[in-house]
């Protein structure tokens, strides 16, 4: 009996030990992707659609337009904001006036089931965009895109978007995610008199004409992109196939890379990021993300941090530093103002408080009338648990010292946005980015007394509208870099959050990858990607 | 006790060396529960941020986490956290799942199916997703972790506690305390109840470990133990993360003290077994 | 026979039903008190006050609970088990989906567990009290005592990152394998109907740990049950006849002692066998194993209510079913055992 069980373990063991010959032939023509999620909706338009649907929406879709490249100092290409480039329309003719855009479209163009692209479907997709609510709706509103009526079909390949107002977020954002070309005949055949736009059948169901269509997903597990041989809208992609897999362990997804198991990730907490980029086995490239910061926020019309001595007080205490260093891991900028530092309007020295100046703090406190201080939960999105909990727990000690007693309460992902949206979390770190860099839209979500879900302190100051609202439409190059000047003075002296860090978006990949660019959707463009 | 019974205890203990060890683990644990905070070199929640991530070293004889804490104050620290769930759950299922048992044994009809119902849909879920479950919807808390683990434990107790109480119900000494004009109730409580009780120590004792691997669970997903309060799931969840980029330390020693004292919670329930009943030893 | 064995069944499912009704109404009373807004969160980002309340209405959350409660008995009663706001899909979909890998897991760990434990209890029970019985005693505690998520974590650190010998922990299959054409939605099987030995390989390596981390756990009370089962036999007056009669030593153990020892063991086999369907949640993140457990979890943490409902239910089920199953499968083999009511 002893000797069959030896037998048997023996047997196991080599089954196990020797690898796989079928492995090696597949990869040279097949990227590997890994990261935490993948998408867990086919159509950028449904509700609900997470982030990660935004790259199988950017890759199996295509848009009117795109945007150009840059290359910075040290070699890492970004997409260029200030350069629009054409994908679907050949060309385009702005209006004498100014009011309309008139687009040419390409003729040759398919979508993934061999049916021509026409005008129809620009417009077909764009009313849907705009009338399905939520998300894709408010986004195209950020160009001032609001209506169907601003979009007419010419004729088969001439496309005409009206604007309401003169907004230079306009052209830029038909080249967003979420301004998608869709098959609208091909949507249409599913479409039911509960569901006019088919949103259920394109939630699971490719109906793009993008560079890469979908040869198979699995939800929660991996979604397998293949070439779509007839993309006219670009130069045809290097790689054949793409695989993004869905591994939740972060330590997995590193390992995988450097083992070669996975070619590229950037779904990778800070820590790893600093040592890949030490060690030499891999590429790594951090970008600061556009337009962005992560902050302590703290509610300004409730108690206790209604008063501004208090928020002042915690201003003063705050350990950027250490925050920097051993949360993130210097991964990032140290930015102790709102605007990132690679967006207009970037100034440092803006920055009012002394830092770690506990003296002061203190003195603070007591002429607010807490010199004994007062207890608060500190809120954290547990989704982000790896760098923001270190976070919090170095902001419940530094508190700690002017008597601000914290307990750390961490939301589920999944219900951050209903806590952010009830507005009734008195401190909490949060993060924002815009896709659209313009300093003046990050303020119009996250300071304007329009009072949007992302002002979660409740901060509304009609001087600090003022400002925003002057800067939205100023044309005059001195007189916006004085509003945004002037956005940020206020901000800085009322402080209703504290930003502390703009992250970079850290990219690790293999030595042979080539071609890697920064988006302002943070995701990945597999068209440009190529193995050398 | 008795002289007998403790003579016939030291032989039990001496004659299983593995009993003994156990025991002796036991103590010490104990002692680290109750001295922890104490014993503790640093504070368990003082961040070094100059010192973080380091390796074992005579400093830091368990090294430091990412906000340079010493993880050897942690892990002793978390022993009082953890013995606490531990026993505090034990004690709360133990108490309420045998007295229900014993009343459902000595009363039956609807006292009995009510019971036996309640144990029935308890041992229906997957035990684990239950006690998730209860801790997600009534909130992170230390005590919501204890109410859980003693919830899901329940029906062990009140089963075993009926059929002892079953089989006790028609003994000779019942029914002498009976005839000797003692009403139901008094029956139950000072003859019936305490006899169930040997027994189920021993399963309390396996329960233990189990109730402290369940909390471990459920703080290792998040649920349950607030940070930065210091208790071995979550520090291991913590060092989990750590542990494919070579900081094993983080999670590897309160990993190691978990299973500990696990292991001798389970070691002593076996002992204890051979001391309480010689007849039933496996 | 048959009349009384129906009549047992109909028995029994009676008996199991109201514990099944109260999993239904005690899983529903606990996934309305989980926090979160599955509203907001199926609304998506920048939805307003009105947006969320419009889908509100639509997922029924607006009526009152009792009202909620009799909606979901009917969509049970009708095979519908929600649908789950994180991924889209109906649940009963994404259950079907991943019940095999879940089974396939567990299975493969109990055959594992069985392996091993049975073995070893049956070599301690023929030498009780020696060195060998208590290190048998000793390593099956240890097993039971390891926390399964710090097991699955060391041994992915050592056999995968540190030794090279298994694959990555990313699930049931490599996808530059093709996955075997569906029979039985177990891969293994499957590859071996195919004839597909290089994807059985493959399938049988990603299965090695998550299997290994499993099994350890369920050794002692396996191990335990056999070694008392096997004492009891061994210590009965037939073996000691046998005995006497001079049957060898191997068959007195193999063909008497053990036959009979393993009729409780296949209890336990059975009791184990749910209790690792419903505790194998961590095994299943710690893997990225595509199963239920590790579905539920996320579900759960996400306060998507209607796959945590499902699969409780469905654990629920399978185990009223398998203890059922078992009960008459003893009754059926050992005539002694009389079965009450």
């Amino acid at each position: 009996m002893r000797c069959t069980k030896a037998l048997l373990l023996g047997l196991v063991a080599g089954l196990l030990a020797v690898p796989s010959v079928v492995q090696a032939q597949g990869r040279a023509d097949t990227l590997i992707v890994v990261t935490e999620v993948g998408p867990n909706m086919l159509d950028i338009h449904a509700p609900g659609a997470n982030r990660p649907s935004y790259q199988s929406s950017w890759n199996i879709y295509d848009r009117l337009l795109t945007f150009g490249s840059k290359t910075l100092k040290d070699g890492s290409k970004m997409y260029d904001y200030a350069s629009l480039k054409p994908e679907l329309a050949e060309s385009w003719q702005v209006a004498p006036d100014g009011m309309s855009v008139t687009f040419k479209l390409r003729k040759d163009a398919k979508f993934h089931d061999g049916s021509s692209v026409t005008a129809h479907d620009v417009k077909w997709s764009f009313d849907r965009a705009v009338t399905v609510g939520g998300f894709p709706t408010f986004q195209m509103k950020a160009g001032s895109l609001e209506k169907p009526e601003q979009f007419e079909v010419v004729d088969d390949y001439t496309f005409r978007v009206k604007f309401v107002r003169k907004d230079k977020l306009s052209m830029p954002d038909l080249g967003v995610p979420v301004a998608v070309i869709i098959n609208s005949k091909l949507a249409k055949q599913h479409a039911t008199a509960q569901d006019p736009w088919a949103v259920e059948w394109v939630k699971q169901n490719d109906a793009g004409g993008g560079a890469y269509r979908i040869e198979s997903w699995r939800p929660g597990q991996e979604t397998v992109y293949a070439r779509f041989e007839d993309w006219k809208s670009g130069p045809l992609p290097k790689i054949r196939r793409i695989i993004v897999r869905e591994i939740p362990s972060a330590g997995t997804r590193r390992a995988m890379l450097e083992k070669g198991d996975a070619d590229i990730s950037f779904d990778l907490p800070p820590k790893d990021f600093s040592e890949i980029a030490k060690e030499d086995k891999l590429k790594v490239t951090g970008i600061p993300i556009e337009n962005s910061h992560r902050y302590l926020g703290m509610n300004v019309v409730k108690p206790p941090f209604n008063n501004l001595k208090v928020r002042q007080a915690v201003a003063s205490v705050l350990p950027y530093e250490k925050i920097f260093s051993t949360a993130f891991f210097g991964r990032g900028i140290l930015l102790s103002t709102p605007v990132a530092s690679n967006t207009f309007g970037y100034d440092p020295k803006l920055y009012p408080y002394k830092m770690g100046d506990v003296a002061k703090a203190k003195q603070l406190m007591a002429e607010a009338g807490y010199a004994n201080g007062f207890e608060t939960p500190l809120y954290l999105d547990a989704g982000r648990a790896t760098t923001d909990e270190p976070t919090a727990v170095l902001i419940q000690e530094a508190l700690g010292q002017i008597g601000i007693k914290t307990t750390i309460e961490k939301v589920p992902a999944a219900n951050w946005r209903a806590n952010q949206g009830k507005k009734e979390m008195p401190l909490f770190v949060d993060q924002f980015g815009g896709w659209l860099n313009y300093p003046e839209y990050f303020f119009f979500w996250n300071y304007h007394g329009q009072n949007a879900t992302f002002n979660v302190s409740s901060y509304v100051n009609p001087e600090m509208d003022k400002w925003i609202d002057s800067a939205r439409f100023e044309t005059d190059q001195k007189k916006y870099a004085d509003d945004v000047r002037e956005m940020q003075k206020v901000a800085m002296r009322d402080v209703p959050r504290l930003p502390f860090v703009q992250l970079y978006l850290d990219v690790a990949m293999q030595k042979n990858i080539v071609g890697y660019q920064y988006w302002f959707h943070i995701q990945l463009d597999f068209r440009q990607l190529a193995k050398s | 006790m008795t002289a007998a019974a403790l003579r016939h205890a030291r032989y039990v203990v001496t004659e299983n060396p593995i009993t003994l060890v156990a025991f002796s683990m036991l103590l010490i644990l104990l002692l680290l529960a109750l001295l922890g905070p104490a014993l503790a070199p640093y504070d368990p929640l003082k961040s070094d941020t100059a010192s973080t991530l380091k390796p074992p070293s005579a400093r830091h004889w368990f090294g430091t986490d990412q906000l340079g804490r010493d993880m050897l104050s942690r892990v002793v620290v978390a022993t009082r956290l953890d013995m606490a769930i531990a026993f505090s759950a034990v004690a709360l299922s133990f108490a309420a799942g045998s007295l229900a048992g014993a009343c459902a044994g000595v009363f039956g009809g609807w006292t009995e199916r009510i019971v036996a119902r309640i144990s029935d849909t308890i041992m229906a879920f997957p035990l684990f997703v239950l006690a998730m479950g209860i801790v997600a919807a009534l909130g992170n808390s230390v005590f919501n972790v204890i109410l859980a683990t003693a919830i899901i434990n329940l029906p062990f107790y009140a089963r075993m506690a009926r059929a002892e109480a079953n089989v006790r119900r028609e003994a000779g000494f019942v029914e002498a305390a009976r005839l000797s004009g003692n009403g139901t109730m008094r029956v139950l409580a000072v003859h019936i109840y305490p006899n169930c009780l040997p027994p189920m120590m021993v399963q309390a004792s396996l329960n233990l470990g189990w109730a402290m691997l369940n909390a471990a669970g459920l703080a290792f997903i998040g649920l349950g133990v607030r940070p930065p309060t210091p208790e071995w799931g979550i520090l291991v969840a913590e060092g989990a993360s750590f542990i494919l980029s070579g900081e094993w330390w983080i999670a590897l020693f309160p990993g190691l003290a978990l299973m500990l004292a696990v292991f001798c919670f389970n070691l002593m329930g076996d002992g204890l077994r051979d001391l309480i009943d010689p007849r039933r030893r496996t | 026979m048959r009349a009384s064995f129906l009549r047992l069944l109909s028995r029994r499912l009676a008996a199991a039903a109201p514990g099944l009704a109260g999993v239904v109404v005690v899983t529903f009373c606990l996934m309305r008190a989980l926090p979160g807004d599955p509203a907001a969160y199926f609304a998506g980002n920048a939805a307003t006050k009105e947006a969320i309340e419009q889908v509100r209405v639509k997922l029924g959350l607006d009526k009152s609970l009792p009202e909620q409660f009799a909606v979901y008995v009917r969509d049970l009663a009708r095979g519908d088990l929600g649908q789950s706001v994180t991924t889209g899909q109906p649940v009963r979909a994404e259950m079907l989906a991943r019940l095999p890998a879940s089974l396939e897991l567990t299975l493969s760990a109990l055959l594992l567990a069985v392996a091993v434990a049975v073995p070893a209890g049956v070599l301690a029970a023929t030498r009780p009290g020696s060195w060998v019985d208590q290190a048998v005693r000793v390593l099956t505690t240890a097993g039971v005592s390891l926390p399964t998520f710090f097991t699955g974590i060391l041994l992915v650190y050592v056999f995968y990152y540190l030794l090279g010998w298994s694959p990555s922990p990313t699930g049931r299959l490599d996808s530059l394998f093709p996955t075997p054409p569906r029979v039985t939605s177990f891969y293994l099987l499957d590859a071996l109907i195919a004839r597909d030995f290089e994807t059985f390989r493959a399938c049988l390596r990603q299965l090695a740990l998550p299997a290994v981390t499993m099994a350890l756990f369920v050794m002692a009370p396996l191990a335990r049950m056999t070694r008392a089962s096997m004492l009891g036999v061994l210590g009965s007056d037939f073996i000691r006849t046998a005995r006497a009669s001079g049957l060898s030593r191997r068959t007195v153990l193999w063909t008497y002692g053990f036959r009979n020892a393993m009729l409780p063991v296949v209890t336990t086999l059975g009791m184990i066998f749910s209790f690792m369907l419903g505790a194998n949640v961590l095994v299943e993140k710690v893997f990225a194993w595509p199963g239920i457990g590790s579905f539920a979890l996320e579900s759960l943490l996400a306060s998507d209510y209607a796959p945590v409902q499902g699969f409780i239910l469905i654990m629920a089920t399978l185990y009223v079913l398998l203890n059922l199953t078992i009960d008459i499968l003893y009754g059926l083999i050992d005539p002694r055992v009389r079965i009450e009511a």
